[in-house]
């Protein structure tokens, strides 16, 4: 998914927590290793610590002792940003309005003592890079939220960073434009290569964008891995509710099978149990024939979303079940259907969140 | 119609306040032109009595616009940082320091007065001197340019700024003045005006630390209204609200702007 | 931390001034209110002395009734001014409120002219009953000096706290059949009454500590800042103006903070 060579510092967090001044516990102590060059996302719902997290990597907040960060082995922990060299995009722009675009683009370069005509050519190149060619002159208030998200980009990455750290960057704009910008906003970070730290709490974006995610929830890292991992092989209830739609099944196991109150359904790997938790996504789900299916139900609501249905099935198991079936499938309210679901599908989850 | 009368009522109310307010300023500004205010308008206007008061007065004039420039000039000064500092620490301790600075404000100025008399009245060249007023006026009028300031830092956002300039590498001085400063600006501005506006009317500190030779224009205007005739009060009046009425104006259109966008 | 030294510098200047040039003087004050032949119950004497008794009764009763009017006025005009457009709206706002830079001097200058030797009502009243009416250096002559320093502040607020009201209150009163009286009342009034207090305190804070309007008007009528002026300059009481100096000050303090509470910013007296 990432370039063969990646640019950018290594970074790593030892032992780093945070409790701000007024009692709040931010993050509780995490460590996290991310390779250069490697995009790593931040994923989890607010006040899971994910901004705090990348404000500690930045250098805007300072981690609880004896936490520690290191950029390609050195130690940071007490370097202020202005001295870390990192190309920071806040979620709210934080654009001057008291410069242009083409000013802003170049302020970091300015700090850095890069001669004018040297900078000209460096923020031509990043209007270039950004697709804001026209937009130099503009102030900042004449710019839609598009705009100016790529005016912040083009100002974080001009002065060649070594760790671009996103925070929430396209949780401002609507939700049309955000899938559009998603796709911009990835090519552009596997082109720049960069070693890049992301937070959103929008799990779409997190597995498009990102190499590797590290899911959060009250402070704590509940899952690192990348997109397939994570969805696949969920490591907690709360990681699999959190990342696409999640069937949660509590059930007994006997003789290989989960029992349930609307058939046996066959699992791998277990042959009894008192009580497990298990996870079953929608699209793993078939739709048969109740008479020959292990499990069956009556589909209490049809919801067309265009490229698929989806059914929603009581009788199962506690909870309705959550199915996707083909937008073709003609299926009506009241009918009784039968599940098939393959047993590696039925993906275990610990006794707790 | 029931509404009708109502509307009416309350309108013909709302003109007898505003009579009230106006009519007495209308009168003071027609009688410092006028030839004598006993025979009203047909006695003639004329510039006489304004020239007198300038003749008299010129000089008390003049120090209070020195004064309110010099007032002006050390709340920018010490007003403008100490904002900044007291928006981006926020806490307990710049709170507290916000509450001293506006004590000012619920002590009436002869209180503050008094304290000061009491405290340097011995320091005998600085109490002779304009800067003693000078003291009074800053004090005085500190609370409002800090607050003009933080005002305008809350609705820009001026902590994300500031951080965003960080991340680019300006160091804090730096920053203050490419980002901070520039992005304050209408709160200097609206505060500037303040502060000038509220030196050059101040009179309770004033009466109380004022020697004969360093006296302010409120200072005259209270001379003139004890000892002088009604035209040359007037006279005194109209060229105050000469200098004041822009200055108000010109506050006015700043908040308006603001409130427009 | 460079930044943390930055911050600490910007702070520098304001707090040297402050310290110096006000924490400074009003400890002295303070001090010195207690150096009075009677110590530190010298601060009770505005309490005890009937002399300084019936002044602080006066200055009290006197910043009261402004209030009261001021309020009532105020919300009369206001509210029909936030609720109504009509040409010359703001011209007609613009004139109740200009007097707002006015100091306390020119106030009473305003007040001679409306009701002094000279002055209009004098004229008016003249023609029509055939006697001139003078009470400029009167109590009536103050009060009205009063109201006219605080009626352009108490309009603003109450024009605002107007503005801020949800409509739609009141349209659900009406829904449910109350009568226009009725929706004032129960709806407006109750709503507007943190604006009451919150302005009130504060008219009633410039009207304790209001000087130069009673200075111009030259009245031998007491009110609390005329008494600590003659005390300090005329008598050279210096511990008992400052006593009582400290006692106004806490006062309108309180009154203050008392308005604060009901409006969530802080406040200013002036006049």
């Amino acid at each position: 998914m990432s370039n063969a060579v990646g640019h950018g510092a290594s970074v790593r967090i030892d032992s780093c927590g945070k409790t701000f001044a007024d009692g709040t516990r931010a993050l509780e102590r995490a460590s996290l290793d991310i390779a250069r060059g490697e995009t790593m996302v931040l994923l989890g719902p607010s006040g899971c610590g994910k901004t705090t997290m990348l404000r500690i990597i930045a250098g805007l907040e300072v981690p609880d002792a004896p936490g520690l960060v290191l950029f390609d082995g050195e130690d940071m922990t007490s370097v202020p940003i202005e001295r870390r060299n990192v190309g920071m995009v806040f979620q709210s722009y934080a654009l001057f309005p008291n410069m242009s675009v083409a000013d802003n683009i170049g302020y970091g370069l300015k700090i850095r003592g890069v001669p004018g005509a040297e900078r000209a050519k460096r923020i031509a190149e990043l209007v270039e890079l950004t697709n804001i060619s026209g937009l130099e002159k503009r102030r900042i208030d004449q710019l839609s939220g598009g705009q100016r998200q790529r005016v912040a980009l083009a100002r974080a990455v001009a002065i060649r960073p070594k760790i671009l750290l996103l925070d929430e960057p396209l949780t401002a704009l609507d939700a049309a434009l955000r899938e559009r910008l998603r796709g911009e906003l990835n090519r552009l970070l596997r082109a720049l290569g960069i070693t890049t730290i992301y937070v959103t709490h929008d799990q779409a974006e997190a597995m498009e964008l990102g190499d590797r995610i590290v899911v959060m929830s009250k402070g704590r890292i509940a899952q690192i891995g990348a997109p397939r991992d994570i969805y696949f092989a969920p490591t907690s209830r709360f990681v699999a509710e959190f990342i696409g739609a999640a069937n949660i099944v509590e059930a007994p196991i006997a003789d290989g099978h989960m029992v349930l109150p609307g058939g046996r359904q066959p699992v791998d790997g277990i042959t009894d149990a008192s009580q497990v938790i298990a996870m079953i996504r929608p699209e793993t789900i078939a739709v048969v024939d109740a008479a020959s299916a292990g499990v069956a139900g009556v589909v209490v609501q049809v919801s067309f979303v265009g490229d698929r249905q989806r059914l929603t099935v009581s009788g199962v198991s506690d909870k309705p079940i959550m199915v996707d079936a083909p937008n073709t499938l003609s299926v009506r309210i009241g009918e009784r259907v039968g599940l098939s679901i393959a047993p590696k599908a039925v993906r275990l989850l610990p006794a707790d969140n | 119609m029931r509404d009708r009368l109502i509307f009416a009522g309350q309108l013909a109310f709302t003109l007898v306040v505003a009579a009230f307010l106006v009519v007495p300023a209308g009168l003071s500004m027609a009688a410092g032109v006028t030839v004598s205010y006993f025979r009203g308008i047909q006695s003639g206007l004329t510039l006489n009595w304004v020239a007198q008061v300038w003749e008299l007065y010129a000089g008390t004039i003049l120090l209070s616009f020195v004064i309110a420039f010099a007032t002006l000039v050390v709340t920018l000064a010490a007003g403008v940082p100490a904002a900044y500092a007291l928006h981006v620490r926020g806490g307990r301790l710049s709170r507290a320091i916000e509450e001293i600075i506006t004590l000012p404000l619920a002590v009436p100025g002869l209180a503050i007065a008094l304290a000061l008399l009491l405290t340097y009245g011995g320091f005998g060249d600085f109490r002779r001197s304009w800067l003693f007023i000078l003291t009074g006026h800053v004090i005085f009028t500190m609370p409002f340019m800090v607050r003009s300031v933080m005002a305008v830092f809350a609705t820009v956002d001026i902590r994300t700024l500031d951080e965003g300039a960080a991340s680019l590498g300006a160091s804090a001085p730096r920053r203050f003045r490419d980002v901070i400063v520039p992005n304050a600006m209408p709160g200097i501005l609206a505060g500037s005006l303040m502060v000038v506006t509220l030196s050059l009317g101040e009179f309770n500190l004033t009466w109380m630390l004022h020697t004969p030779l360093t006296k302010t224009l409120p200072i005259g205007l209270a001379d003139s209204y004890a000892s002088m005739r009604l035209e040359v009060a007037s006279a005194y009046t109209l060229i105050f609200f000469v200098m004041i009425i822009p200055l108000l104006v010109a506050m006015q259109m700043l908040a308006d702007g603001k409130g427009s966008r | 931390m460079q930044h943390k030294s930055f911050l600490s510098l910007c702070l520098l200047p304001l707090v040297v001034v402050t310290a110096a040039f006000f924490l400074l003087p009003m400890a002295r004050l303070v001090v010195t209110g207690a150096e009075g032949p009677q110590g530190m119950a010298g601060y009770l004497a505005i309490l005890i002395e009937p002399r300084y008794r019936a002044t602080l009764i006066n200055t009290v009763l006197l910043a009261g009734a402004t209030t009261i009017a001021t309020l009532i006025i105020a919300t009369i005009a206001g509210m029909f001014l936030q609720r109504h457009r009509f040409p010359g709206r703001s011209v007609l706002i613009a004139l109740l409120t200009f007097p707002l830079a006015f100091p306390g001097v020119v106030v009473g200058f305003m007040i001679i002219l409306l009701a002094g030797r000279q002055g209009a009502i004098g004229d008016i009243s003249n023609r029509l009953i055939g006697e001139k009416l003078v009470f400029a250096y009167s109590i009536y002559g103050l009060f009205l000096g009063y109201l006219y320093f605080s009626i352009p502040r108490v309009i603003l607020t109450i024009m605002a706290a107007v503005q801020k009201l949800d409509a739609g209150l009141e349209e659900a009163a009406r829904s449910l059949g109350a009568s226009p009286w009725a929706v004032q009342r129960d709806v407006v009034l109750p709503a507007l009454a943190p604006a009451f207090v919150a302005s009130g305190a504060i008219a009633f804070a410039t009207a304790m500590g209001a000087f130069g309007t009673a200075f111009t008007l030259a009245t031998n009528i007491d009110v609390l800042p005329m008494l600590i002026y003659t005390e300090f300059t005329l008598a050279a009481n210096f511990s008992t103006s400052a006593a009582l100096s400290v006692g106004l000050g806490v006062i309108t303090w309180l009154m203050l903070a008392l308005a604060r509470s009901f409006s969530g910013s802080a406040v200013a007296a002036a006049g």
